[in-house]
């Protein structure tokens, strides 16, 4: 019976393999997840069989087990088919929260069950204790972030109370092998345990909004590391092959969007934007232009082609199908649109082809930044909604500006920009956009679905 | 520590490999597919279940916190899991019916 069970777990190990790596090629990324999926059913399935198999288990724990599996799988059906697609991030980090409060509470049992474990096991069992408290509160905290409950929050003493508690972390186990601190192991563990979930809650206080991405991919790969320590400390291949994947890939995955939005890993942790450059180069008041409905739909008849470079804004307006009716309606008048999509756009990277792509967007009007960005001159037009940072130019021309460095969608070069922003309010960076000031820019302040419907509406009566 | 090692030396080498598998698995993602890849690697992670119900199994009858205890982190893997997969399948299936629209 071993011998299938760990069978089973060789090809479930071989179904994460493919499931990854087709995940990451767009024609079959779909197979990719199932593949996974399935692998993922087989490797539980063989452990309850494996585990069950000739072994008188009691009625009690064979239903919580049984109970505690279906709910759960009720809970998260239930949870990703209600999500509205602007709140992935969110979910994805709730998801993760679940994952390294698992692990937490399997250290907080082991520590119960074996009072006096070896040194290696020991060490072990709490590091998997504090990575999986630490990214089971550091994930609610980014949940918290991502919806809007939470606000940033910086200050000296989160810095050196986070310095302090690594430092915990690494002399606890040291000092209690060597019996300096009180061998009484579940008490030290629960000790342990609040201050990774302390950890785990200034770890990603400090962090600014826009680079919650980020730390929920890093979170994301720490719940891998803790399951592959739990992993090692079980002997169990298929936990270690599947933790360490995850460990790995999330830490892959995390350095590129870092690349992408020209960020060090350092400064995103150490949630620094502003305040490392020093004084923000001079605040100069920008004269803005303003538009309206009308004047946009005239703009847009006479244009051959159009880049719509949409942001943030234009997820959370729910507007993506609106702006698919714009595209059609425009598309109609053979006028050519373009869809520019910044690396980071949305809350996640990728994020905003997913948005688009549920409107009906076709793939092939989608274009990466990278591959436009020389031609933007093209461009009779660009209407930006509900994007701010990524089009500032101040990230290519002012050294002093936060966002100095980080690749931008050159909008400026277009023939005419026009803007669709709610107000004036600034955006993640918290920095002026220079953008307003130049010539061949207007704004329109409006709600990303009124503007939408108003221009629509104004240029079919055309 | 060295004692450690050349007990678990084959544990050792597999960790590392893997390691770098997944490192090398994934390295060729375009950045269209970060948010789903960033799902399903949630997903995966809910391996983690595994442990917990082989713990569930060596927990005594009579130690309830233990048992309610474990009863959560089988639920907690279980959301991470069910959860995790079927959102991205939800994901990219808005990626797959649109090529069926062309």
């Amino acid at each position: 019976m071993e011998a299938l069970v760990h069978l089973a777990y060789l090809v479930a190990m071989l179904g994460f393999v493919l499931g990854l790596k087709f995940l990451s090629s767009p024609s079959r990324a779909k197979n990719g997840n199932l593949i996974a999926a399935g692998g993922m059913a087989l490797a539980v399935i063989a452990t309850l069989v494996g585990q069950f198999y000739g072994v008188e288990i009691s009625i009690l724990k064979i239903s919580l087990i049984f109970g505690a599996i279906i709910a759960g799988y009720l809970v998260g059906k239930r949870m990703s088919d209600r999500v509205e697609m602007t709140e992935m991030p969110q979910l994805i980090s709730f998801f993760n929260a679940m994952g390294g409060g698992c692990a937490m509470l399997l250290a907080v049992i082991e520590s119960r069950i074996d009072a006096t474990p070896p040194a290696s096991s020991l060490s072990l069992l709490w590091a998997g204790l504090i990575i999986g408290a630490a990214s089971f509160s550091g994930s609610i905290v980014a949940y918290r972030k991502l919806s809007g409950k939470q606000k940033d929050k910086k200050a000296a003493w989160i810095m050196w109370t986070s310095r302090l508690l690594l430092l915990v972390f690494i002399a606890a186990p040291i000092l209690y092998i060597n019996g300096i601190l009180p061998q009484e192991l579940e008490l030290l563990t629960y000790a342990l345990l609040v201050l990774g979930l302390v950890y785990g809650v200034i770890f990603v206080l400090p962090i600014g909004g826009a680079d919650m991405p980020v730390v929920i991919s890093l979170l994301n790969s720490l719940t891998g590391v803790a399951t592959a320590l739990a992993g090692i400390l079980y002997k169990n291949n298929i936990m270690i092959a599947g933790g360490i994947f995850v460990g790995a890939a999330g830490v892959l995955l995390t350095l590129l969007m870092c690349q992408a939005m020209n960020r060090s890993l350092f400064a995103v942790i150490g949630g620094k934007f502003k305040a490392s450059k020093g004084p923000v180069g001079e605040e100069e008041e920008i004269e803005i232009k303003t538009t309206s409905f009308g004047e946009v739909a005239t703009k847009l008849a006479f244009a051959q082609k159009v880049a719509i470079i949409p942001g943030y804004g234009l997820a959370v307006a729910q507007a993506q199908h609106l702006c698919k009716q714009l595209q059609s309606l425009l598309e109609n008048k053979d006028t050519v649109v373009h869809y520019i999509i910044h690396p980071v756009a949305g809350r996640m990277p990728g994020h905003m082809n997913v948005l688009l792509a549920e409107a009906d967007v076709h793939y092939d009007i989608l274009k990466e930044m990278d591959a436009v960005n020389d031609e933007m001159n093209s461009y009779d037009l660009a209407i930006i909604i509900g994007a701010n940072d990524v089009v500032n130019p101040a990230a290519e021309t002012d050294e002093h500006s936060p966002i100095y460095g980080m690749p931008i969608i050159r909008a400026y070069n277009c023939r005419e920009v026009v803007v669709i922003k709610r107000g004036m309010a600034k955006g993640y960076a918290g920095v002026e956009n220079k953008l307003f000031g130049y010539d061949n820019c207007q704004l329109l302040f409006a709600d990303a679905k009124d503007a939408l419907t108003g221009i629509t509406n104004e240029l079919k009566v055309l | 520590m060295i004692e450690f090692f050349t007990e678990n030396e084959q544990m050792i080498y597999f960790l590392v490999l893997c390691t770098f598998l997944g490192v090398e698995l994934i390295a060729n993602v375009p950045a269209v597919l970060h948010t789903p890849l960033m799902s399903g690697a949630n997903a995966i992670s809910g391996i983690i279940l595994v442990g917990a119900i082989l713990i569930m199994l060596k927990i005594d009858e009579n130690d309830y916190l233990s048992l309610a205890l474990g009863t959560i982190a089988v639920f907690l893997g279980m959301l991470n899991i069910a959860g995790g997969f079927l959102v991205t399948g939800r994901m990219l299936q808005m990626f797959s019916g649109k090529k069926k629209s062309k």
